[in-house]
């Protein structure tokens, strides 16, 4: 996306394309205020490449595009799966220890001698089975859903470590590390080859999913209602206990693929693996334009929220000046920011 | 008559929300005297008069869980959470290591208090950010709380330059090893603190207050309580509290691991709350409750010890514990308990007794 529009925005021979883009965008954040923290995520994503080229250079190109996909694509999954959960108005923070249990379960299994199919599957299913404990409990036992995700995270941390509490190696010729294997697409100059990994591959599969069911299906337009007004879709006559359970089996089935994913590119699993990813997740389906609050929000905006998280882990990186310490300080400010923002934008349209 | 009395009275205290969490540390502690007869044995060290046992370690051990216990029960009264207490105890922990460090002379009284009160304004401080952000901004707890316990470990990283640093001082290492009396230091002080913060939100109408927001944030507005200050207040005691716990914990050893100290606390904090009875809902809190409920956490996590299973299964163990205690407390369990209590109650004897029970399910 930014790779087409930069040349636009830049070349002043398209000038006239470059302007009658922003009236557009211009016509089209006039029409609809809740799509302005997505464009300014577009935005800030353009800006940082835009720094990022000019400070550190070596941004714009293959390589470093292609591993930021390969480096996020467990965060654009995770992303994908809090974005169903805040339309909702939900909230779901066990993500990260889903990931921790899921992976560490799933490398002993496989180091046990397990059939990696049969590995993955239950790598998946046990995210699968937390969403659906999160999401029983939120529906039909009336816990808030940040209680309720809060004990399990506790769990699933809890579980990891009862696991294991040291770090975990897949084996080198286990079948599951095909997934994080790189594979040339396009062969530049020296390293500079547009990279690509299965685990990259299904991160996308599971983007163009998750659009497809929130925008094209009945389940989509239930999970938007719910979190516009639940009493309101209830009234209606949607099916809102099964798709709040859903939101949550989503999301927890998620945590697992994006554990798969995410286990296949390391090949070590540990039981503190994905501390604070739930934030992560958050600030990247917030700056992603998703109202907290439930209600409003793309899928594809939380992509991008997802790259602007990476990419700014790849110019601190860069930068060398700033302590990793700060990364989660850093995250927390931006995502303050976003809600803030949000916040601005909601009671404008309310008054 | 005195037997209906009697009953009435046994009545009341099995009502009594936490007395289920005293029933559980009974249970635990003679789990423990099974194994080991002289369990509860208390000595008297002949060399310096102080107590010595078990007993004496669990309510050590107790000291930190009391106070964020105490703060938690607070803010989830007023139907906030706190996810961010074990960041902050250790940003607290770390800015007195750090103070005392560079500040040296091990001896100086002057050196401790300077490192004390530097650490409970950083994290009043904490506490006043989260605070302004759910009074005034009107941000959800969970969020502006979880924002804090991530960056709040950054920030503690940042102060220590992500070392484990330690200090020597022997005041600051009083309060946590020292005795008075024959008792830990650590626990008369937490259980000071409690009982000043327990008379000043009960003799006075802070707690209503407090239990008035948890309710209903907009009738409690209209009745003339001020919601954002109370807010305030309440989100920077349970960080005070919380550096209160961080100081604490880091005086026991003297030494500050930034991403051990007061790891997964808030777990221990929110157990201690819900095992004092409190709904987790809001517009109810007992400091009576969060006590045991801190004690019966360090009961068992001495327990666990001590019977010498590996003490990793403990979080998971903990949140289970949650999330049962969690669906007892939801209306659908207990629709279910009462309908299997009501048989009983048909017969003619007990009918009068009927809509009073009810109304105690």
């Amino acid at each position: 996306m930014t790779i087409v529009q930069n040349p636009q925005i830049d070349a002043p021979d398209q000038e006239s394309t470059a302007s009658k883009l922003v009236t557009r965008v211009k016509r089209v954040v006039a029409s609809n205020p809740s799509v302005l923290p997505t464009v300014a995520a577009i935005v800030i994503f353009i800006g940082m490449v835009i720094y990022g080229e000019l400070a550190y250079g070596r941004i714009v190109q293959y390589n470093t595009l292609s591993n930021l996909l390969i480096n996020n694509a467990h965060l654009i999954i995770l992303a994908v799966a809090m974005t169903f959960v805040i339309l909702t108005g939900g909230i779901d923070l066990s993500v990260g220890s889903v990931i921790a249990l899921s992976s560490v379960a799933g490398v002993m299994l496989a180091n046990a001698g397990w059939n990696p199919w049969i590995v993955i599957l239950l790598m998946v299913l046990i995210g699968t089975l937390f969403g659906l404990a999160s999401g029983i409990l939120i529906q039909y036992f009336n816990v808030q859903p940040f209680i309720a995700t809060l004990a399990m995270m506790f769990l699933g941390r809890g579980l990891a470590s009862l696991l294991s509490t040291q770090p975990e190696r897949l084996a080198e010729e286990s079948p599951i590390r095909w997934l994080g294997e790189q594979f040339k697409i396009i062969d530049g100059p020296k390293v500079n080859d547009v990279v690509i990994t299965p685990g990259v591959i299904i991160a996308l599969l599971v983007v163009f999913g998750a659009f497809f069911v929130l925008h094209r299906t009945r389940t989509g337009r239930t999970v938007y209602a719910i979190g516009g007004s639940e009493s309101s879709s209830a009234l209606m006559g949607l099916a809102v206990p099964r798709t709040k359970v859903l939101v949550y089996v989503i999301s927890g089935t998620l945590s697992g693929i994006a554990a798969v994913v995410y286990t296949s590119r390391l090949g070590i699993a540990q039981n503190i693996t994905g501390i604070g990813w739930e934030l992560d997740a958050i600030a990247a389906t917030v700056i992603g334009g998703t109202l907290l609050t439930g209600g409003y929000g793309y899928v594809l905006g939380s992509v991008v929220g997802a790259l602007v998280l990476g990419l700014m882990n790849v110019l601190i990186t860069r930068d060398g000046g700033i302590p990793p310490e700060m990364t989660t300080i850093i995250t927390g400010g931006i995502l303050l920011i976003f809600v803030l923002l949000q916040r601005a934008v909601t009671s404008k349209r309310h008054t | 008559m005195s037997n209906a009395a009697r009953t009435n009275w046994l009545r009341e205290l099995i009502r009594k929300p936490f007395f289920w969490g005293v029933i559980a540390i009974f249970a635990l502690l003679a789990l423990n005297v099974l194994k080991d007869p002289n369990y509860l044995a208390i000595t008297v060290n002949p060399v310096n008069g102080n107590l010595v046992g078990n007993v004496i370690d669990i309510l050590r051990a107790s000291a930190p869980i009391l106070m964020i216990a105490v703060g938690m029960s607070l803010v989830i009264a007023t139907g906030g959470i706190d996810l961010s207490v074990g960041s902050v105890m250790a940003v607290s922990g770390a800015v007195a290591m750090v103070f005392m460090k560079d500040a040296g002379q091990s001896g100086s009284v002057g050196v401790a208090l300077g490192a004390i009160g530097l650490a409970l304004l950083v994290s009043a401080l904490l506490g006043a950010i989260n605070g302004v952000l759910v009074a005034y901004i009107g941000l959800q707890p969970f969020i502006s709380t979880l924002i804090m316990m991530l960056a709040g470990r950054g920030i503690a990283k940042v102060i220590t330059e992500g070392q484990n640093t330690s200090a020597t001082n022997d005041p600051f290492r009083w309060i946590a090893n020292g005795f008075v009396i024959g008792l830990p230091v650590v626990f008369l002080l937490a259980i000071a603190i409690v009982i000043v913060v327990g008379l000043v939100v009960r003799r006075s109408a802070l707690g209503l207050m407090i239990e008035a927001i948890g309710i209903n944030p907009k009738a409690s507005r209209m009745a003339g309580i001020k919601p954002s200050g109370l807010l305030l207040t309440v989100y920077i005691l349970s960080a005070v509290l919380a550096g209160v716990a961080g100081i604490m914990s880091v005086g026991t050893v003297m030494t500050v691991d930034v991403s051990r100290t007061g790891y997964q606390m808030e777990l221990d904090a929110i157990l201690a709350v819900v095992i004092g009875g409190t709904s987790l809902a809001g517009g109810k809190f007992s400091i009576g409750g969060a006590v045991v409920g801190a004690l019966l956490i360090a009961t068992l996590d001495k327990t666990i010890v001590f019977l010498g299973i590996s003490s990793s299964a403990t979080p998971a163990f903990k949140a289970i514990v949650i999330v049962v205690l969690c669906l007892l407390q939801s209306d659908r369990v207990r629709s279910w308990f009462v309908q299997r209590r009501k048989p009983p109650q048909l017969r003619p004897e007990s009918l009068p007794a009927k809509p009073k029970q009810e109304v105690a399910a």
